[in-house]
């Protein structure tokens, strides 16, 4: 599905990622997992596309697709979402206005007609449940005045929304407490099909206790320096990064 | 009971203007009035070259034909031009005199002002020019500065031992043509002070001037020149006085300030001219042209100022944001009282890419003040990604007082981000009786929360300044509250 | 030959045939307003209040006038059809200065409110013109006001009596009609006497492809206890220069909602002074510009704090594009006693290219102590992460930018209080953003309109 071919990136004249490969199969999940600074979110900026960074190298290509040469509307439509780590305010914007325009886009790109207002209400009625998600909250400007929990919960709604193929958790789990990290967590399960998969970024275990990864990669210094089974998230919870640094040699 | 608070009120009124002494110097004045000769008279007593007279020429004839400006927020009692000696010298006891020595009394002055003047210097290591009505009299520490190649000295010594320094930067920032004040300045100018930093040396410490009207019936019209080349550094202290006089006393100063790349300056104003006295009567008439021109790119330029004196205020620090990448800096308490006007603010000019501009001006009016904010903000067709933040807060003590905000914005690039947000207010009956029951009287709670009120522009100042801007806030709104 | 002299030789020669097509109390004034004008002429840029807005320029060209007043023949039902679902209001029309008698709405008014022209009311009740006209648009105060006292010859009066609340929205749709370059001199007068309320709504259209010059004034009192809404909604052509002067007096305990917004014009210059003159009284101004080719807009306003214990709030957006320039200046005048005031004012600008220009100037003057006063402005673009956000979600990024837009735009509309006007504010605005509104939105088979 998703396959990234040592791609190397810039912002403002300075390389973050330093040629990074990574290959995402149908119906797996993946945790990228690495210290502050490490390139993360940077790597899933750049997947969809983000106008700051710059490729200096290297390919992805999504479902055979090649990725680089999109925009990032165009690789929503392809079925990519990210899941925000601090996602925006846009006050006057209301959710139903901005859901509907998103829905549409995707639905003009897929050939099909706009979506029928009352048959779309709907939809936001049924997938709201699925995150808990206050219908007062669904009335109200995108993300304004939403806490911490109520925007994660409002990212995985607009997940449930809009059905990626692919989706990329940038730390949904910073800032959530017990309650709301199983409510997000859970609301992603549901979402799951054998076809989806997912890029999960996270320093902790905890978001990875709900999701089961299959792959566990560690970015350090630009560069996965090693892959492994879901056993690794758990070594890395109880013995921290400083051990993988020795054993790659940096 | 009664007794007491008025003696309590009677202290303060004596106490109001501290520094209001005249000073028995001998001085020479020259007559009053203002002509082509009067402009030759000054030229040829400083020995001035020719490029010099002419540009004193140049100017006088532009100021005649010019108006006063009128826009400011101000009610400018008539000036006659023609009643004002335009030079006096309190250094020459007789005009044949020959090498210029300190009058003590001179120095009795200074050292009443509490400027650290010699040895006192030493210890508090600032270097010191000090400017008595038109001319400068004194500049410490000049031999230490030398070594590391800065020039710090009178204008009058620059124009004779730099004369190319002097030339090639004097005008380049205010030019005669600017307005009213600065062509009279340009015509007239006496002294100030000079400074040179050269290409990358950090002036090792505070440079300083204080400025003080004595004679009577002159005006001041010094002339500061600030170069600071390529990677220098230097913070740069005025401070000013006056005695007491009935009739207002005319100040009209320029300061020009050349920043080029990678250098800063910092420039910080305490001003404490006399206010006149409770009733409005005399007071400096403070009519300042002050201009920083940021050439290099990431030039840094910040102008402080505690602005408590004058009864009349028409000043507005500026930068000229040319550097690509350069950043300036506005800050500034104003605080009126009595009758006092002030119509003070900035202009930030941005030309080049990616300039930043940031302004706080606090304002505090008392009695039957007038206080003002005016500023400009602009950005250019060519200052991409310019960004201003401008903040400005009043605060009214007493139902007879005006605070004023009349900010002015153009902006001519779309890239551009330029907010200003602006708070009048008064000192809460809440805040105040919280103190007075923590057993606070309420002038000291006034002054307490006015500090603190302007305390992010004190914060800016050095520390030596800081302390006495602090008390300076004090003494200036004593008896405002009742 | 200077701007003014024109304007000069015109009352000089034609001040019979002026004065003989109007009434006593609007003669009255003319020789003194032009006399005010011989002496002042235009006010240059260096007049504060005219700093950003060429006067003398926009009067300059060569125009025709109807000073005789010879019927313009026009069905304006043929030409205008308000296509607001739920507005209902009651029609009326103005075409250039001249109120249309023919088209009365159905609906009739409660006793007593008048709706009409200001040319008939003078004559019919002079005594209640008398006692208003002129009072508040002084000729001395302004060119714009001397110009107009002084040509003016008709326009429109509304009055609502004592006590009287006037459910229904009035609807005056003022169109500009002429086969030739045309300037036309409008006034209005509006009365709402102690306890009385109203809603107006003012559409300014211009239906002909002609050069117009249009000055209006317009007096408004609001007596004690008294609510008006009034809206001036522009929607006129690129060779359409307006300048309306807007007075509002507010006597105690009153409150008015003055609402303008500029979606299509050439050049206009609104001044707007309200005047607290009662304690307790409260006005809200907003103002909305969407302006890009070559438009102008300089929206000027005063309010002027006279009286203890009044509130005003202002909040003036400006969306500019291509090379339009936009100004606003703000003043807010607290005086001497007028203590508790509260008065917030805002002014937030987006620029969307490189060419457009705005000028913002929000100013406090204040004399009293005990008041609560602040104003903001701010001038910047498109929040850069709010884009990236919608785009991750597959919005188009012309789409993306567009919902910012207005978002930005939609917070001038939803403080209107008439919710049917909102939704129609909305989509016309909507409807702009997307190109969609040509010169004259509302009107369709526009005569002689060639665009």
């Amino acid at each position: 599905m998703l396959e990234i071919r040592d791609l190397h990136v810039s912002i403002a004249g300075k390389e973050i990622l330093k040629g990074v490969s990574l290959t995402v199969r149908d119906g797996e999940v993946h945790a990228l997992m690495g210290q502050n600074g490490a390139g993360k979110s940077t790597l899933s900026n750049v997947i969809v596309g983000h106008p700051s960074y710059e490729v200096t190298q290297g390919s992805i290509t999504f479902n055979g697709k090649d990725l680089l040469g999109m925009n990032p509307e165009e690789r929503a439509h392809e079925g990519i979402f990210l899941s925000f780590q601090q996602p925006v305010e846009i006050p006057g914007v209301s959710m139903v206005n901005f859901m509907r325009a998103a829905m549409n886009a995707k639905r003009k790109y897929q050939g099909l007609e706009p979506m029928a207002a009352a048959e779309f209400l709907k939809l936001m009625r049924e997938k709201r449940k699925i995150v808990e998600l206050d219908n007062k909250l669904a009335n109200r400007s995108v993300n304004e005045g939403f806490s911490g929990g109520e925007k994660k919960r409002n990212e995985i709604f607009q997940m449930a929304m809009l059905e990626p193929t692919l989706s990329i958790l940038d730390e949904t789990d910073s800032g959530l407490d017990v309650d709301a990290l199983r409510i997000v967590a859970e609301g992603f399960n549901k979402l799951r099909t054998p076809q989806t998969s997912a890029l999960v970024i996270t320093h902790y275990q905890r978001l990875l206790d709900y999701l089961k990864p299959d792959v566990v990669h560690v970015l350090i210094g630009g560069q996965i320096v090693k892959t492994a089974g879901p056993e690794l998230a758990l070594q890395i919870e109880e013995r921290g990064f400083d051990w993988i640094r020795e054993e790659a040699g940096l | 009971m009664m007794e007491e608070k008025n003696s309590f009120v009677r202290q303060v009124a004596e106490k109001k203007y501290e520094y209001g002494f005249t000073t028995d110097v001998q001085t020479e004045i020259i007559e009053k009035g203002l002509s082509e000769e009067v402009v030759r008279l000054i030229s040829a007593k400083k020995g001035e070259p020719d490029w010099l007279l002419q540009f004193r020429l140049n100017a006088f004839r532009y100021w005649q034909t010019l108006e006063p400006p009128t826009w400011g927020h101000l009610q400018m009692p008539e000036i006659d031009f023609q009643d004002i000696s335009y030079y006096a010298d309190p250094t020459r006891k007789k005009a044949e005199e020959g090498p210029k020595e300190i009058d003590p009394e001179l120095m009795k002055t200074f050292d009443k002002l509490g400027i650290p003047l010699e040895e006192r210097m030493a210890l508090s290591g600032t270097a010191v020019d000090a400017v008595m009505d038109s001319v400068s009299v004194k500049t410490t520490f000049r031999e230490k500065l030398q070594e590391q190649g800065i020039i710090f000295c009178s204008i009058s010594e620059a124009v004779r031992e730099h004369p190319d320094l002097v030339r090639q930067y004097l005008g380049s920032v205010v030019p005669y043509k600017d307005n009213f004040y600065a062509a009279l300045n340009s015509a007239v100018f006496s002294d100030g002070s000079f400074v040179y930093i050269p290409r990358g040396v950090r002036c090792p410490m505070e440079l300083s001037t204080y400025f003080r009207i004595n004679a009577r019936g002159t005006g001041q019209f010094e002339r500061t020149l600030i170069v600071c080349d390529d990677n220098a550094y230097v913070s740069y202290l005025e401070g000013c006085t006056a005695p007491m006089r009935d009739e207002n006393q005319l100040h009209a100063a320029i300061v020009e300030i050349v920043v080029m790349e990678n250098a800063e300056v910092k420039y910080s104003t305490v001003q404490n001219w006399y206010p006149g006295d409770a009733q409005g009567k005399g007071g400096v008439l403070n009519l300042v042209t002050k201009r920083g021109h940021l050439r290099g790119a990431n030039s840094r330029l910040s102008w402080t100022q505690v602005e408590t004196g004058s009864a009349i205020t028409w000043k507005y620090p500026s930068c000229v944001l040319s550097g690509e990448g350069s950043q300036a800096e506005f800050y500034s308490v104003a605080v009126t009282n009595n009758f006092q006007q002030a119509d003070t603010g900035t202009k930030m000019i941005h030309i080049g890419r990616n300039t930043r501009s940031t302004i706080i001006s606090k304002g505090i009016s008392a009695g039957h003040s007038q206080n003002s904010y005016r500023g400009l903000v602009r950005v250019a067709s060519t200052a991409e990604g310019a960004r201003n933040y401008s903040s400005c807060d009043s605060l009214l003590l007493g139902s007879s007082c005006g605070a004023h905000t009349f900010p002015y914005m153009d902006v001519h690039n779309e890239t551009a981000v330029v907010e200003h947000e602006a708070t009048t207010s008064k000192i809460s009956e809440d805040q105040l009786f919280y103190c007075n029951q923590r057993g606070i009287s309420t002038e000291d709670a006034v002054g307490l929360i006015v500090n603190g009120y302007a305390r992010d522009v004190i914060n800016k100042l050095p520390m030596e300044f800081a302390v006495e801007a602090q008390k300076l806030l004090g003494v200036s709104l004593e008896g405002s509250v009742g | 030959m200077n701007a003014e002299q024109q304007y000069i030789d015109l009352y000089s020669q034609q001040r019979e045939l002026i004065a003989r097509r109007s009434a006593p109390i609007m003669n009255a004034l003319r020789d003194e307003a032009f006399e005010c004008f011989r002496q002042a002429g235009f006010p240059s840029r260096k007049v504060e209040r005219y700093r950003y807005t060429d006067v003398a320029a926009a009067f300059a060209p060569d125009y025709g006038l109807n000073l005789s007043r010879l019927h313009i023949p026009v069905n304006p039902y043929d030409v205008f059809h308000c296509d607001v679902p739920n507005l209902s209001t009651s029609l009326y029309f103005v075409v250039n200065d001249q109120f249309h008698e023919q088209a009365q709405p159905k609906a009739s008014l409660p006793e007593g409110v008048q709706v009409m022209s200001l040319l008939r009311a003078a004559q019919e009740f002079p005594e209640l013109v008398g006692k208003y006209y002129g009072t508040q648009a002084r000729a001395r105060k302004d060119a714009v006001n001397a110009l107009n006292t002084m040509l003016a010859q008709d326009g429109l009066f509304v009055y609502v009596p004592r006590g009287r609340a006037v459910e229904r929205p009035i609807q005056v749709v003022n169109i500009l009609r002429a086969d030739v370059d045309l300037m036309v001199n409008r006034r209005l007068l509006v009365i709402l006497e102690q306890g009385a309320q109203a809603k107006l709504l003012f559409c300014d259209h211009a239906i002909d492809d002609r050069k117009f010059l249009a000055t209006q004034v317009s007096e408004v009192f609001v007596g004690e206890n008294a609510h008006l809404e009034l809206y001036e909604l522009e929607e006129t052509h690129a060779q359409t220069s307006r300048f309306s002067n807007m007075y509002v007096s507010q006597q105690a305990y009153s409150s008015a909602v003055i609402d303008s917004i500029t979606l299509q014009n050439g050049l206009s210059r609104n001044r707007t002074d309200v005047s607290l003159c009662g304690e307790y009284s409260e006005v809200t101004l907003y103002g909305g510009v969407i302006a890009d080719g070559q438009q102008r807009v300089d929206n000027n306003t005063l309010i002027d704090h006279r009286a203890a214990c009044c509130q005003s709030r202002e909040l003036y957006k400006y969306v500019l594009d291509g090379q339009a320039v936009g100004a606003f200046a703000g003043r807010v005048l607290v005086r001497e006693g007028a203590q508790k005031s509260v008065s917030q004012e805002t002014n937030a600008n987006l620029c969307a290219s490189r060419q457009a220009r705005m000028y913002s100037q929000p100013m406090l003057e204040i004399y009293a102590d005990d008041v609560k006063c602040s104003h903001g402005s701010t001038v910047g673009q498109l929040d850069e992460a709010a884009l990236f956000y919608m785009r991750q979600r597959g919005i188009p990024e012309a789409e993306a930018r567009l919902l910012l837009k207005f978002a930005f735009m939609g917070q001038v509309l939803d403080g209107i209080p008439m919710s049917s006007l909102r939704d129609r504010l909305h989509y016309l605005v909507e409807k702009r953003f997307r190109g969609g509104l040509g010169k004259c939105g509302g009107c369709q088979n526009a005569l002689n309109c060639e665009r």
